[in-house]
């Protein structure tokens, strides 16, 4: 029971998450902190997700070549 | 909004698992026996029906911007993945989607299986398999469908463009009898990709309280930066890889000669 329960647990980390889980991360953290400027500063930062998600992308694809390298790939 | 981006990309994305579930229902049934894998086609469709209609209703009963919020930061990061995997196979630094290595990986494991089955169903492999593969792609259609829908309101231009997309897919197997290995899986990906980040960033940003300048045009030029950075990307990431493994050049290589003196 507990190994499938981690298996379908396993499923939906890689379904959503992927392989970077620094991606979500940066994502969860960037709409989080959109929230607060808007609720708590009364500021519009609608700049603030598409920054931080452009920037997670290049952040991730620069550890997967990296990582690649080091692999000798 | 207007329904037609909503509908090309759900159409796209589910034409793209549609041709990976397709793969491996031809595996199934050409190597084993379609009643097994037609039966395990439908068992897989009978669950992801049963999960469209309990998730639909429920998605749609939330708050427009808690909705907003959720799905947002689920598509943006669902979209990273699916944009960073189609960087690196473009540039190299992974493997191309084979759908013919794929195809004849599962049909000799198909041929080299054991016979048997349980109850009505004839082979249990077979059924396995197909079952499996169509759930597991079905699945990201379902959730690529059910997020855009509900997220745009519009559940029902999303969830004709699923079924748009798989019986195309299902035609262009049942003509061809083989793998869609001619099908530009990469770029298809790329692009289904831009549109999932693009969309959950506009959306995400939304339900989190901020406004977009422009309203709904802004996705106008949210979608085109999205492709930009990314293809920049791609083209940056594809001319290292090149220089990494191209041989050297006459004029860089030293002779032996040289290096004696």
């Amino acid at each position: 029971m507990k190994a499938r329960l981690r298996a379908i647990g396993a499923f939906w980390y890689d379904f959503v998450i992927g392989d970077d889980w620094r991606g979500a991360a940066v994502v969860a953290a960037a709409l989080a902190v959109t929230a607060i400027l808007a609720h708590k500063a009364g500021v519009n930062a609608w700049w603030l997700t598409p920054v931080a998600v452009l920037a997670a992308l290049a952040w991730s694809l620069r550890r997967a070549v990296r990582a690649q390298r080091r692999s000798g790939g | 909004m207007n329904a037609v981006p909503l509908f090309l990309t759900v159409f796209v994305a589910c034409a793209v698992e549609a041709v990976e579930a397709l793969t491996i229902v031809l595996a199934a049934g050409l190597t084993r026996g379609w009643r097994p894998a037609l039966q395990g086609l439908g068992a897989a469709l009978a669950v992801l029906a049963v999960i469209t209609a309990v998730l639909g209703p429920a998605l749609s009963l939330l708050p427009l911007a808690v909705l907003r919020l959720v799905v947002g930061a689920l598509l943006a990061a669902f979209g990273l993945q699916w944009l960073r995997k189609a960087i690196l196979r473009y540039s190299g630094y992974k493997d191309l989607h084979d759908e013919t290595g794929i195809y004849a990986r599962e049909t000799a494991a198909a041929r080299s299986a054991a016979a048997g089955g349980r109850g009505w169903i004839t082979d249990w492999y077979a059924f396995t398999l197909s079952f499996k593969g169509v759930l597991l792609e079905g699945l990201e259609v379902v959730f690529i469908a059910i997020t855009f829908g509900s997220s745009q309101r519009d559940v029902g231009a999303a969830a004709l463009a699923a079924v748009a997309a798989v019986v195309v897919v299902a035609g262009a197997g049942l003509v061809v009898r083989a793998p869609l290995a001619r099908v530009p899986e990469n770029t298809l990906k790329f692009a289904v990709g831009v549109m999932l980040t693009s969309f959950g960033i506009f959306w995400g940003t939304e339900g989190a309280g901020a406004s977009w300048p422009g309203n709904d045009a802004a996705l106008l030029a949210v979608v085109p930066a999205v492709a930009a950075t990314a293809g920049l990307a791609a083209m940056v990431l594809r001319r290292l890889r090149e220089a990494s493994t191209a041989p050297a050049s006459p004029a860089q290589t030293v002779p032996a000669s040289e290096t004696a003196r």
